[in-house]
């Protein structure tokens, strides 16, 4: 596997303006990265534009701005978008990011044939985790697969969904509940869009997966090893996929973002290199190593050099790309791989009796399932059940910080609202209100709305106002909060 | 006769302002505090410092505690202090954690923001701060 092609080092940046962030892109590809990731600040994962009210504080924080087509051109300004692959990580309006990315290539005069890259576009686990998302289930599974069929056409070689289980974990899940609930969101996707009239081998290979990395090494390479059977098994026997593309499972492996310290956070980059290597030795196909300053900040440049040439350590010399699943006959692995199995059958079972994935999730089920385990972990460390060295065990009393971190100027904010007021001055308003009021219309029937979106995408309209036509037709989701 | 002493428990909030998903620290402490024999309303995601000041002052809260890791800390937690001393809560404590720089914390402790926990930090530090805090009180 590896022998032929390794992994893709795609490190996930985003942070400040359009600028700042094509810059990070330009440092990281000049430093050997082979792919690009993007992180979009809160307001944009939630669909809103910088100027709302409650974008106040957040814009440019943990991610970059996107409000319009014009933050996309100067994101991705200079990047050969038909050469690099791009990964998105983006939900609740994964469809009109991606529409945005596409009228920018389309300006650019990149067919849209060329484009290569991942959608994160999975919006259970928001409701499951990570907690973004805009309407309720339906309407966002609807654009899901709107978007895997105007895909599968227009842009055959694009990944349409990056179905996360690094979410789900990072919220303080085990291995198995990631690997159960992971998957059953997978077969979701799968069953809508069966419903829909799609065929299976026309949608199926551009399905990809996500998976975290955590500490306990075997037990993650085996997630990994069992959640390719599963879904083999599946797509073959359930779903009746015919072509072999189809039962892959490919997916994207990320470090342990909770398992970093604050404390001695020069750690951190012996406990990435491990988990990192539990992502080769599971068979990942593209991997972000997480730097050592981010239970602290954003990454300083330094920092996420030495995360991405973390990864170029196990590439070019430990040797261990040079077979693949080495660990495919241990009986230890084999034994973990057959439990982690089990465990997740034992959850499906539990989601079918429930009534699926999302009756369980309206019921609040995986999310009492991970808070609990969260709890149990958190305990664990407070009783030394569990050791994290330098936190509970091996500190140094009274240490003082070592490592530069990086700041995000308050005046990105500033700065953003006002490229987004100048945006607005000088577009074509009336083309704007016209393709919202089409926008609005489409959603009202049943027809795929990709190419809507695309229409509102290229006349500058911006996200916050694509997804305010929306909204009057399918509604906001509300969560009950419990803990 | 001797003073009666108090036998409520010690009321706190726990919310998250903004648009901050990431509620595993406040489920947890939120959990930890109750164990401690706390009362807990947790008001949950995407709260603004108005509601959040509004809930404390219907519950007549003795601790209102925030988590934020999406960097906008500074934003969120000056607003819901001021917002309750402007309503009377400024004798209440206002904690919380998050992804907060020391030196964000020291600006914040000036404008009387209480200690503001982070990655590592065990549990019962946290109870026992706010344990002690409410033991400080004047009567």
């Amino acid at each position: 596997m590896y022998r032929g092609k390794l992994w893709t080092m795609r490190q996930f940046a985003g942070m400040g303006t359009p600028e700042q962030t094509n810059e990070r892109f330009k440092f990281l590809l000049a430093k050997g990265q082979t792919g690009l990731s993007v992180a979009f600040d809160n307001p944009t994962l939630y669909g809103w534009d910088s100027d709302h009210p409650l974008s106040a504080g957040e814009v440019g924080k943990t991610g970059v701005a996107v409000d319009t087509l014009a933050d996309m051109e100067r994101l991705f300004d200079g990047v050969p978008l038909d050469r690099v692959s791009t990964s998105m990580t983006i939900n609740a309006p994964a469809a009109w990011i991606f529409t945005m990315f596409l009228a920018n290539a389309e300006k650019r005069g990149i067919p849209f044939a060329a484009l290569r890259g991942t959608l994160q576009n999975d919006i259970l686990k928001e409701y499951i985790a990570q907690k973004e998302w805009i309407f309720p289930p339906e309407p966002h599974l609807r654009l899901i697969t709107d978007l895997m069929a105007f895909a599968a056409e227009r842009v055959p070689q694009w990944n349409t969904i990056s179905i996360s289980g690094y979410h789900i974990r990072e919220a303080g899940s085990t291995a198995a509940q990631e690997l159960a609930f992971t998957l059953a969101d997978g077969f979701a996707y799968v069953e809508h869009a069966l419903r829909a009239g799609l065929d299976i081998d026309d949608f199926a290979p551009r399905l990809s997966f996500f998976f975290n990395a955590h500490l306990d090494f075997f037990e993650e390479i085996a997630k990994m090893r069992a959640a390719r059977r599963i879904w083999a098994r599946r797509m073959r026997e359930k779903y009746g996929a015919k072509n072999p593309r189809s039962w892959l499972c490919r997916f994207h492996v990320q470090t342990a973002g909770c398992s970093l310290t604050a404390q001695q956070p020069e750690l951190n980059i012996v406990r990435t290199a491990l988990e990192a290597l539990s992502g080769v030795l599971g068979g990942c196909q593209s991997l972000h190593t997480n730097s050592m300053d981010e239970a602290l900040a954003l990454p300083s440049e330094k920092a996420v050099e030495i995360a991405l040439r973390t990864q170029q350590v196990i590439a070019y010399e430990s040797g261990v790309p040079n077979v693949i699943d080495p660990l495919g006959g241990s009986y230890y692995v084999e034994a973990l791989t057959r439990d982690l199995e089990d465990q997740a059958e034992r959850y499906f079972q539990r989601i079918d009796e429930l009534g699926g994935i999302v009756p369980a999730i309206e019921q609040g089920f995986p999310q009492k399932e991970i808070t609990r385990a969260a709890y149990e972990y958190q305990m664990a460390l407070s009783r030394k059940r569990k050791i994290h060295v330098g936190v509970n065990a091996f500190v140094n009393e009274g240490e003082a910080l070592e490592i530069p971190l990086l700041e995000i100027d308050e005046a990105v904010e500033r700065d953003q609202m006002r490229d987004l007021a100048a945006v607005k001055a000088r577009r074509d308003n009336g083309a704007v209100a016209a393709s919202l009021r089409a926008l609005e219309k489409a959603a009202a029937g049943t027809g795929n709305l990709i190419p809507g979106l695309l229409d509102c995408s290229r006349v500058y309209a911006t996200l916050g106002e694509i997804s305010a036509a929306l909204v009057r037709v399918f509604g906001e989701y509300r969560e009950q909060p419990f803990f | 006769m001797s003073p009666q002493p108090t036998t409520h428990p010690i009321k706190v909030i726990i919310a998250k302002p903004g648009l901050d998903g990431h509620d595993r620290g406040a489920k947890v402490v939120a959990r930890a505090l109750v164990e401690a024999g706390m009362e807990v309303v947790y008001l949950g995601l995407r709260q603004t410092p108005e509601a959040i000041v509004a809930a404390a002052l219907e519950e007549d809260a003795d601790v209102v505690g925030l988590s934020v890791l999406s960097g906008a800390h500074l934003t969120h937690f000056r607003r819901v202090r001021e917002l309750m001393v402007e309503q009377g809560l400024g004798d209440r404590l206002l904690t919380g954690g998050g992804i907060i720089p020391g030196k964000d914390q020291e600006t914040l402790g000036a404008l009387g923001v209480g200690r503001l926990f982070g990655p590592g930090d065990d549990l019962r530090g946290i109870v026992d701060y706010i344990k002690t805090w409410a033991a400080s009180r004047p009567a």
